[in-house]
């Protein structure tokens, strides 16, 4: 088999390589390369989709296509979604292409036993708009086949000409030249708990501490917000743990024996319990630090723990946007005289 | 329920009644701290961080001597821009005190200039200050020490007769009372000269604190700031010394549980050699490092280790077991210290940006100035001076009981000072003329008064406080010392409304979670109730309890804040504490089982 010339291994990325691997799947190679626990996979490069999409073009166009939309016209947006996604889903990958993923794929497993993943989208949009852009594109769980992992990574690209996608281009004013994307493909965890980490408060934006939030199963289950998570703020430094919030957890996601992903409920004796022990906190704390330190600001982090090897896998670290982007009044400045910071208690200027 | 709705409000001083029957026992207190309905326009309350329980009538002068130098250090020495003095009232035995805030715009900027050349030159000179500071200290002490018991003989001794002295024995009662008396009222100067600029300087740092790290704990700060070397720590540390001094000349079996403080004495002094060894480092660690309360100090009760060594003494069996059983005992100065460089150094990298670290370079670097201060003037003040001061006036009170003006020395402390002067010119006058003095008639009627008053005054709830509620509470005083702030306010009033909760809830002082029986100990004759294990719930936590925290679990108070020395205590013992709850005293009940998280402050009572 030739060199891979559309897929590229986590460990063969960094940071720099974001505009081929996408931001999720740049971070993911970044993690793995600081010595993050994560579970193994590739990305699908954006090369991959371009050609894709520059084989769609030669038939009819695309980007055109899109470009000509107004801003506000809602029914011709939804009517050119509608056209392009069909497009999308109904061409058949380069054989090539489909070769390196098969490949790649077997690759994952065990010998004879197809690996489950998880298929995701990773953007190449900008940092800024990264946070919000990243939520509109899909992600679909325990994927056990390998054409069904084609069709998959077909549906990402899609998701990018979804209604929500092309609007939200539209009013950010996004070239449709800039707008590629790559497909992360990576190892499914059995999850016993799930979450998310904040290394900087969502709260108050402090980042003093860590605000972690789980619940039982498949983190998808918190991501769609079916069931309120267990949650708590650990001191970044000190490890205290200052809020313990544990919700009544009623269901978790499972993997489906039929493929993808299932809804359970929760066994009684366990629907109250913390679904992390003080120790998984403490490690979860120590990884977001490794993490943020690593990055240099502060970060929101996705993770899984292994049902069966109890190992904290890390599934993606974004930096945190929202109090980033907010204009912070410093809390002091340096003075002249340092006397004059006591004016703050004494002078009646608080 | 619309009745909960209903702002509330707290009662106006005019509407507080003394309580049948003490009306005297009221009266014994001067003019100038009885409530007056001019008072109604004013917010006060109730001081029961210092004065948690009923003041008798002689104790009150240390609310006397400590506002009039507060007020003096605020109003009149270093010119706080914002606030002058404190004023304090009496009634039913409870001080309530006011502060009053500078609200006047140029007003605050004429004392502002006032106080930058003032306080900032005491910033700036901190260290020689505070060098001085202690030589005055050391020396009020001696002059103290140095105040002769007051005695009459029957007949001037033939030696003064013969120098020529030409003043009488009865004179030197005068002289010596005058002189405790200034001695007392001086020390509370010297406790102010440093106190709320130290506070400030804390207070600008923790602020800060705040600001950059909304959700960073009280304790967190508390153990960056925290002075590792005060003298407050070395009470505790001569026990520890001792237990391990017993250790060595194997003598410490002699310290049995529940035998009595001769007891242990005479089985030491009968143990021969190791004994007699062990009893010279037990007088060498008395001087001074006995002279701390087992309270804090403003009540003549609140007596210290040197005069009653069972506190001690209860303390050493348990820190002997540790010595014996090999565990480390001595606090790790290094450790601490460590550690706190490592907090620092952590949050000072998480800040946004290098202007931020500067400034927080500049206010840390000035609260450890200052905390030495902070943290060190107690032992000189509250205790050391204060244990000479109620002894002295106990003496004072031996004398008029072997006069016949008491039953017993004790009841001294229910005159107030100005009626104490005038007993005592009552015997020096009787001492003259021959004649029997008027005393022992007039005052064992109004001491039984007054101390069943007390006993009453103490059976009765009092208002947390009175007055119209201000909109803000901006006054520094009022807000560094009693931790006091609108928030705080509403606090008190919402607490009648959610009595079916199951929670208390307080800062949080020193972190972890323990379940266990709650003791509650409301005065410090209560401490030998508390069983090994027991959670102490107290009104006011107390750091010359110390030796007791290696019996207890946890620490629960109705009053105080992260920095109280109970919490560092706590802290450094690592037991779980929550303090300044308002109320656990009352909703927790004796021997009831509770769960006590001090990482969030929270008191979860279980049956």
């Amino acid at each position: 088999m030739p060199a891979a010339q559309y897929i590229s291994w986590f460990r063969d990325i960094g940071l720099d390589d974001r505009p081929k691997v996408g931001g999720k799947g740049a971070s993911l190679g970044e993690l793995h390369r600081a010595g993050i626990k994560v579970p193994p996979g590739f990305v699908v490069r954006t090369e991959a989709f371009e050609g894709f999409i520059d084989t769609l073009e030669r038939r009819a166009p695309v980007r055109a296509r899109v470009e000509g939309l107004a801003a506000e016209g809602l029914e011709g947006m939804a009517a050119v979604s509608r056209e392009l996604r069909t497009r999308i889903e109904e061409a058949a990958l380069p054989p090539d292409l489909q070769l390196e993923i098969r490949d790649a794929y077997g690759r994952l497993g065990e010998p004879q036993v197809p690996p489950a993943v998880a298929v995701r989208s990773s953007a190449t949009t900008e940092d800024a708009a990264d946070a919000s852009f990243a939520g509109l594109q899909d992600t679909y769980l325990w994927v056990t086949q390998a054409d069904s992992l084609i069709a998959k990574i077909r549906s990402c690209w899609a998701s990018l000409y979804s209604l929500e996608s092309l609007s939200y281009r539209r009013r950010q004013g996004i070239a449709e030249s800039a707008v590629a994307m790559a497909v992360v493909v990576q190892t499914m965890v059995d999850a016993r708990t799930a979450g998310v980490m904040f290394t900087r408060s969502p709260l108050s934006g402090d980042r003093s501490v860590i605000t972690i939030e789980a619940a039982w199963g498949l983190g998808s289950a918190l991501v769609s917000g079916e069931v309120t998570p267990d949650r708590w703020v650990v001191g970044k430094i000190t490890g205290e743990i200052s809020v313990r919030n544990i919700s009544d957890k009623a269901i978790r996601h499972a993997q489906s024996p039929a493929g993808g992903v299932e809804e359970l409920a929760v066994e009684d004796s366990v629907r109250r319990e913390p679904c992390l022990t003080d120790e998984e906190l403490q490690s979860l704390r120590a990884i977001g630090r490794q993490i943020e330190r690593h990055y240099g600001r502060p970060q929101d982090i996705e993770w899984a723990i292994d049902r069966h090897s109890r190992e904290i896998m890390l599934l993606q670290s974004r930096p945190e946007t929202v109090w980033s982007n907010k204009d912070q009044a410093a809390s002091a400045a340096k003075v002249s005289d340092p006397l004059l910071h006591v004016m703050k208690i004494f002078g009646g200027q608080r | 329920m619309n009745a909960q709705l209903k702002p509330r409000e707290f009662p106006l001083p005019s509407s507080v009644k003394v309580i049948s029957g003490t009306e005297r026992a009221q009266a014994a207190y001067p003019y100038h701290i009885q409530f007056s309905k001019a008072d109604d326009q004013k917010f006060w309350f109730y001081n029961s961080m210092h004065f948690p329980e009923p003041m008798s009538a002689f104790d009150m002068v240390t609310a006397e001597a400590a506002y009039c130098a507060l007020g003096a250090a605020n109003t009149r020495v270093h010119c706080l821009p914002t606030t002058l003095g404190i004023d304090h009232r009496i009634i039913n035995g409870r001080v309530y005190i006011g502060g009053n805030a500078v609200t006047d715009p140029e007003e605050i900027a004429r004392r502002t200039g006032e106080f930058q050349k003032r306080a900032f030159y005491y910033y700036e000179n901190w260290e020689s200050l505070y060098a001085q500071w202690k030589q005055k200290m050391l020396k009020l002490i001696e002059d103290a020490k140095a105040l002769p018991d007051p005695v009459l003989p029957e007949f001037e001794p033939l030696e003064h007769v013969r120098a020529g002295r030409g003043i009488a024995s009865n004179h030197d009662l005068l002289v010596t009372y005058q002189k405790t008396l200034e001695g007392y009222f001086r020390m509370w100067h010297h406790h102010f000269e440093f106190l709320l600029l130290g506070y400030g300087a804390y207070l600008t740092f923790f602020g800060f604190c705040k600001k950059a790290f909304p959700e960073i704990t009280d304790q967190t700060i508390a153990r960056m700031v925290a002075g590792i070397d005060a003298e407050i720590f070395r009470p505790d540390d001569e026990l520890r010394r001792l237990a391990r001094c017993a250790v060595e000349l194997e003598v410490d079996a002699h310290f049995r549980e529940g035998a009595s403080v001769e007891e242990v004495m005479r089985s030491l002094r009968a143990s021969g050699e190791p004994g007699r060894r062990w009893l010279e480092e037990l007088a060498a660690s008395r001087e001074p490092w006995f002279n701390i309360n087992v309270g804090d100090g403003f009540y003549h009760y609140h007596r210290s280790w040197n005069d009653d060594l069972s506190m001690p003494f209860a303390a050493i069996p348990g820190y002997a077991r540790r010595v014996r059983a090999g565990e480390p005992m001595d606090r790790q100065v290094d450790k601490l210290r460590e550690e706190r460089g490592r907090l620092i150094a952590d949050y000072r990298e998480l800040l946004e940006n290098d202007e931020e670290r500067a400034a927080y370079d500049q206010m840390i670097g000035l609260a450890h100035r200052v905390f030495p201060y902070v943290e060190g003037h107690k032992f000189y003040c509250e205790h050391w001076y204060t244990n000479l001061f109620f002894n002295k006036i106990r003496s004072f009170g031996g004398l008029l009981a072997a006069h016949g003006f008491f039953a017993g020395a004790e009841d001294v402390f229910h005159l107030t000072h100005y009626e104490l002067e005038a007993a005592i010119i009552d015997l020096m006058n009787a001492w003259s003329t021959g004649s029997p003095p008027r005393g022992p008639a007039y005052w064992p009627p109004l001491v039984a008064e007054r101390r069943a008053a007390i006993k009453e005054w103490a059976r009765h709830e009092t208002p947390p406080a009175l007055g119209p509620i201000p909109d803000v509470i901006d006054d520094p005083a009022i807000v560094m010392l009693w931790g006091i702030t609108r928030e705080s306010l509403d606090n008190w009033l919402s607490a009648g409304a959610a009595t079916d909760s199951n929670e208390v809830r307080g800062f949080a002082a020193s972190s972890g979670v323990v379940e266990g029986i709650a003791r509650i100990v409301m005065s410090v004759e209560e401490i030998s109730r508390l069983q090994q294990g027991d959670i102490l719930v107290c009104h006011v936590t107390n750091p010359t309890w110390t030796p007791i925290f290696q019996k207890i679990r946890a620490a629960v108070s109705d009053i105080g804040g992260s920095m109280s020395h109970a919490a560092i205590v706590a802290r450094e013992y690592g037991l779980p504490a929550v303090v300044g709850t308002g109320n656990a005293t009352s909703k927790i009940k004796d021997g009831q089982r509770i769960r006590v998280d001090g990482g969030r402050g929270i008191v979860t009572l279980l049956h």
